[in-house]
């Protein structure tokens, strides 16, 4: 047998044995036995000095081509067994995808204080200033310079925890305007801000009243505000917080702080109208006071009620939680039961 | 107030649907709590007429009754009221009929005795308790005369009317009145209001001045007028006047004190009547009461009179509280001949501390209160004296008694349409604005566009221009008004480093799993003064409503561990709150307050559950620490130093620590006190309490970069046996104070004590790393460093290096 047969039987059975190996190592020894310096190839190749002149290139690169196509073959063996050799380490290592997965400790804000953070965002975005003020109030802020003059029948509206005689739990966050307007430099650009915080009246807890609870009031003064303005701004609030499509109407009312003063109606966010029971049939849900700053009210702060003039209004997270989640027991605000808080977690809600 | 749009009519032309007025009112002036008709949901009800009445044979109480109802044959019907007797028009509910409350009545047999229907009560059909004449209270009701029997009986009663019940702002008591209502609907409307003058008609063969002498201080009654009604009969009053007050919510008494109830209703004018032979001396005089002065009311009640009441008093003393009750000695009773009557105006805000103070709070007193109009006040008394002389057959004495009579004008008011328009935001004309101020019955003088509006006295609570654009807004109608947004200069919106603080705090707090709690600020005296940072004084509520509301909170960490018990009470374990809010804290000697922002949170369970993942996490000391040391730092308070502490009472003295920010006092850290815990029922519940103020003052810097070493750092563990008493924190300063400045960091990695380590001794486990910024470190030099500082370790702490 020739050399050249020799190099074509070797690479039948070396061809053979590559395409069924299933082991890596295994392929490993088969390219060191075939390819190597002891390998059987090397060995055909050492016969050459036996050739003649011109068989001994033809021998040379007949070898040459054998060995290349063995190890072309062992690589892409090489590769196949790779491949099978990691899908079977995957498939070992499969898990239960529906484990449930870890959780994550997160905490929230009360759902009152993420009302009041949203109507925050909302004022800030308008330009408005959050202004806080003493829980602990005068009567002369929380009520004589909100035209409120002891013995005025409106004052009955309002039962108060006393301190002293002049001393009180604040009642309403309008006490923080007095003080602002008081201390305002009109020189330096119109007055808005809004004071959101708690407000404490006298009265006996049950599912709708508590002797503890929250306000946001507003207050824009300025030379040329109007009742037009005020209606604008409410609508914005109502549909910020109740929905794109509410409209607003404004009903006749009675503070002694503004004139004229009007309760303020938003069209049900439950029904879109229709009537409900959230809306108790009427499509409308009351939600806030308003009105034009009254003059006394300006005058008394030091601010020229015939240059200026502006609106305000006042509106109630604890409400407006309890309208917008369904609450129907405005205790449960501060009993803090984690059941219930946790319920309020979900962002990006509509 | 309730207002029959039947009685309405007498005044104003109008012919609208209950339902659409009360809307419109609602819109245009002030709230409707309800709109009712007495007779909804009444069926087959009818006059009756008692022909025979006789004993039930089988019942001492019922009687059998053979009753015309308009039909061919008597009815017959078993009744068991007192008061039936026969040849009397009775209430009569037919089988199939339905009374209040939705009850059906049916054709029955009573003890053996046929009975087809019911003879009602008024209330029984409807009525309320506190209208129902006193004579029928406890029996049935007996109609007038000239009922027919068969008719249904809704008319003869004034049950077929429809009531709007209007809710009135202190700011509008004009509307507490017939005609104030009527005035409001004709300006909605656009309709006029007819009023008729009384007529009166006067025995001038006698006069007043033989009956009564009156003195008032104008200051505490700018009006106070008296007529005299002589030869009156005391009794029932015609049915048209029952109704009409039972229909407004008042009962039929006689026809006297009915009278001046109507009158209050027409004309919101609280009026009073005396049994003239009751006052002494022929003498009334206005004053205040004097010390030790007392009357008893027509209540019943004994009342000792206080130095800030009015009273009305005769040649004896006190006869009556004026505007709010009068007394039971001088009340009008049936044996009454001559009425003395009192229209006046009395100062309001008296009459509003008499109310107060004595809880007398009336229909007269209301009204008194908030305002009446002055300009009728004699026309009300003229209207109820020819009244009560028409209803009781009497002769009005001529002539008036006259204590104050003040002299009343229309308010004028000089208001501009271009200030309305800028208000308004509207560009209503001259034209519109004026129709408007004359719908409302205001006369206008217009001098270009400057009005002069002259407002009537029924209108008291219009005195500014202000006043007179609400006017103008909501009868105009405020859906017509433009929506639009403050146009001036524009300002920046933006927190204040406190607030953005405050908010930071929450935020971080809720990062690490905690909820934050809202808790009630009003506490008792003793939660109050727990777990005090600072010392003070407590703020007490005056007049508290409860005993667990007395005082203001000087902590946050009382009103968490009452959330903890709610929680711990339904059986929720595991509760991580925490509240940011302030404390009150009071000086000896300042009445109120101050008032400092506090943080504090609550912790108790589990702060990971078991999982199929995870070991159980239970909350410890180092969980709720972790917080703090978290907070702190994102803060930026680097700094920070634990001390144990044994100083609060309410704490565990073994874990609980003061946190210090250098040298300041920042709050505390720790387990409760198992007794505190035991008197709230809940579990191990661990707390911090901060105060938030000290760290808006500490004024954090801004972060300022750290280059940060491009070369490897080394590491070196090292574990040291020591006293078991030794605090980490000493350990790590030392190593810190001793170390070169290649040392950046000392981590605790492990603590172990018992075993081989001997008792009261423990290991700490610590891995320094050490770097420097400009070059890589050597192994040598940090060896150095190393030994020399263990060797130093060693010594200093009998340390024993493994
Ligand atoms: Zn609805």
């Amino acid at each position: 047998m020739d050399l050249k047969d020799r190099l074509t039987e070797l690479k039948f059975k070396a061809l053979g044995e590559i395409e069924t190996v299933e082991d890596l190592k295994r392929i490993n020894e088969i390219r060191v036995n075939l390819l190597g310096k002891k390998g059987p190839i090397t060995e055909v190749l050492r016969g050459m000095k036996d050739l003649s002149k011109e068989e001994r290139p033809v021998v040379g690169s007949f070898a040459n081509k054998v060995r290349d196509e063995l190890t072309e073959a062992i690589a892409k063996r090489s590769e196949k067994l790779e491949i099978i050799k990691i899908a079977k380490k995957l498939e070992k290592e499969k898990i239960d995808v529906t484990l449930p997965g870890v959780s994550v400790k997160v905490g929230q804000s009360h759902i009152i204080m993420q009302v009041i953070d949203q109507l925050e965002k909302f004022f800030l975005g308008m330009g408005y200033q959050v202004v806080d003020g003493p829980e602990v109030e005068e009567d002369h802020y929380n009520f004589e310079m909100m035209n409120l003059p002891k013995d005025h029948p409106a004052r009955d509206m309002q039962d108060t925890f006393y301190i002293t005689n002049q001393i009180l739990m604040r009642t309403q966050t309008s006490p923080v305007q007095a003080r602002t307007m008081e201390k305002h430099d009109f020189s330096k650009g119109p007055l808005k801000m809004i004071s959101p915080g708690k407000v404490y009246r006298r009265d006996t807890d049950d599912a709708t009243h508590s002797h503890q609870f929250h306000q946001v009031e507003g207050l824009v003064i300025d030379k040329h505000i109007t009742m037009a303005d005020l209606k604008g701004t409410l609508q914005a609030i109502a549909r910020t917080v109740f929905g794109d499509e509410r409209e607003i109407r404004l009903r006749p009312s009675y503070f002694p702080f503004t004139e004229p003063s009007v309760e303020v109606d938003v069209s049900c966010f439950k029904c879109g109208g229709n009537g409900c029971s959230v809306c108790k049939q009427t499509g409308w849900i009351e939600v806030l006071g308003a009105g034009m700053v009254h003059p006394n009210v300006l005058t008394m702060a030091g601010i020229d009620s015939t240059v200026y003039g502006g609106f305000a209004f006042g509106l109630g997270p604890d409400r407006f939680a309890m309208l917008k989640y369904g609450v129907d027991d405005i205790r449960e605000f501060y009993l803090n039961d984690v059941r219930f808080l946790s319920q309020f977690s979900q962002k990006g809600q509509r | 107030m309730k207002i029959s749009t039947k009685w309405l009519k007498d005044y104003i032309d109008l012919d609208i649907d209950a339902q659409e007025l009360a809307e419109k009112i609602e819109r245009t002036a002030v709230e409707v709590d309800s709109v009712s008709r007495p007779d909804k949901g009444l069926k087959k009800i009818v006059v009756g007429k008692t022909i025979e009445v006789k004993k039930h044979p089988g019942s001492d109480h019922l009687n059998i009754c053979k009753v015309d109802i308009g039909e061919e044959e008597l009815a017959q019907i078993v009744c068991g009221a007192p008061n039936i007797i026969a040849n009397k028009k009775v209430i009569v509910a037919l089988p199939g009929s339905r009374i209040a409350g939705n009850v059906k009545i049916k054709r029955s047999k009573m003890r053996g005795e046929i009975s087809e229907g019911m003879i009602c009560s008024l209330q029984e059909i409807g009525f309320s308790e506190s209208v129902v004449p006193k004579d029928y209270a406890d029996g049935i009701y007996f109609l007038p005369e000239n009922a027919e029997p068969g008719d249904a009986v809704y008319s003869y009663l004034g049950m077929d009317e429809d009531i709007i019940d209007l809710d009135v702002t202190p700011n509008r008591a004009d509307m507490l009145s017939m005609r104030g209502t009527a005035y409001e609907l004709a300006a909605i409307y656009d309709k006029k209001v007819t009023v008729k003058k009384p007529e009166i008609q006067e025995d001038e063969s006698d006069s007043i001045e033989k009956y009564l002498q009156i003195a008032a201080d104008e200051k505490l009654s700018s009006t106070y007028l008296i007529r005299v009604i002589k030869d009156v009969h005391v009794k029932e009053s015609p049915m048209w006047l029952q109704k009409r007050l039972w229909n407004a919510g008042i009962r039929p008494t006689n026809n006297v004190v009915d009278v001046t109830n109507y009158i209050l209703l027409e004309y919101g004018q609280p009026l009073h009547s005396f049994d003239y032979d009751k006052i002494a001396g022929k003498k009334i005089e206005v004053r205040l009461a004097k010390t030790g002065e007392s009357l008893t009311t027509l209540d019943d009640e004994k009342r000792e009179l206080l130095a800030s009441d009015i009273v009305i008093a005769d040649a004896n003393g006190p006869i009556a509280l004026a505007g709010t009750m009068g007394g039971l000695e001088s009340g009008i009773s049936e044996t009454t001949e001559i009425v003395a009557l009192e229209a006046a105006v009395f100062n309001s805000s008296s009459i509003r501390k008499t109310a107060r103070k004595h809880n007398l709070h009336s229909e007269a007193s209301m009204r008194f209160e908030r305002g009446i109009n002055r300009e009728t006040v004699l026309e009300a008394l003229n209207k109820a004296v020819q009244l009560i002389a028409e209803l009781g057959n009497g002769k009005i004495v001529s002539g008036i008694a006259k204590g104050a009579k003040e002299n009343v004008q229309a308010t004028s008011i000089k208001i501009t349409t271009k200030k309305i328009n800028d208000v308004l935001g509207t560009k209503l004309s001259d034209v519109t604005i004026i129709d408007i101020f004359e719908r409302l019955g205001f006369e206008v003088e217009g001098k270009e566009d400057t009005l002069q509006v002259l407002v009537p006295a029924r209108r008291w609570d219009i005195s500014i221009p202000a006043d007179l654009i609400e006017e103008v807004a909501r009868i105009y109608g405020y859906d017509n008004l433009p929506a639009t947004l403050p146009s001036g200069d524009a300002t920046p919106g933006r927190y204040t480093y406190k607030q953005r603080v405050i908010r930071d705090t929450r935020s971080i707090l809720e990062s690490t799993g905690l909820m934050q709690a809202i808790s009630y600020g009003l506490t008792s005296s003793k939660k109050a003064q727990r777990f005090m940072l600072d010392a003070a004084q407590e703020t007490h509520l005056d007049f508290p409503m409860s005993s667990d509301r007395t005082t203001l909170r000087m902590n946050l960490v009382s009103g968490l561990l009452d959330d903890v018990a709610y929680n711990n009470a339904r059986k929720v374990s595991n509760v991580m709150l925490y509240e940011q809010g302030r404390v009150f804290y009071r000086a000896e000697e300042d009445e109120r307050p101050q008032e400092i922002e506090h943080v504090a949170a609550a912790m108790t369970g589990l702060y990971e559950s078991q999982s199929w993942h995870d070991e159980k996490k239970v909350v410890d000391f180092y969980v709720i620490k972790g917080i703090v040391d978290h907070l702190l730092a994102k803060l930026g308070a680097t700094n920070v130093i634990y001390k144990a502490t044994q100083r609060y009472e309410e704490m565990h003295p073994g874990r609980t620590a003061d946190i210090f920010l250098d040298d300041l006092l920042l709050g505390f850290i720790g387990e409760i006190h198992p007794n505190i815990a035991k008197e709230y029922g809940i579990a191990r519940t661990y707390v911090f309490e901060l105060d938030l103020q000290k760290i808006i003052d500490f004024n954090n810097k801004l972060t300022v970069y750290q280059p940060v070493s491009k070369y490897p750092v080394i590491t070196r563990d090292v574990a040291i046996a020591i006293n078991k008493d030794i605090e980490n924190a000493k350990i790590v300063d030392f190593i810190q104070s001793r170390s070169s400045k290649i040392l950046k960091t000392i981590e605790l990695f492990d603590v172990y004590e018992g075993g081989k380590i001997g008792i009261n001794k423990k290991s700490m486990a610590y891995k320094l790393t050490y770097s420097d910024v400009s070059k890589t470190l050597a192994d040598d030099e940090v060896n150095v460093d190393f030994e020399k500082v263990m060797q130093e370790l060693k010594q200093e702490f009998k340390a024993e290096i493994r």
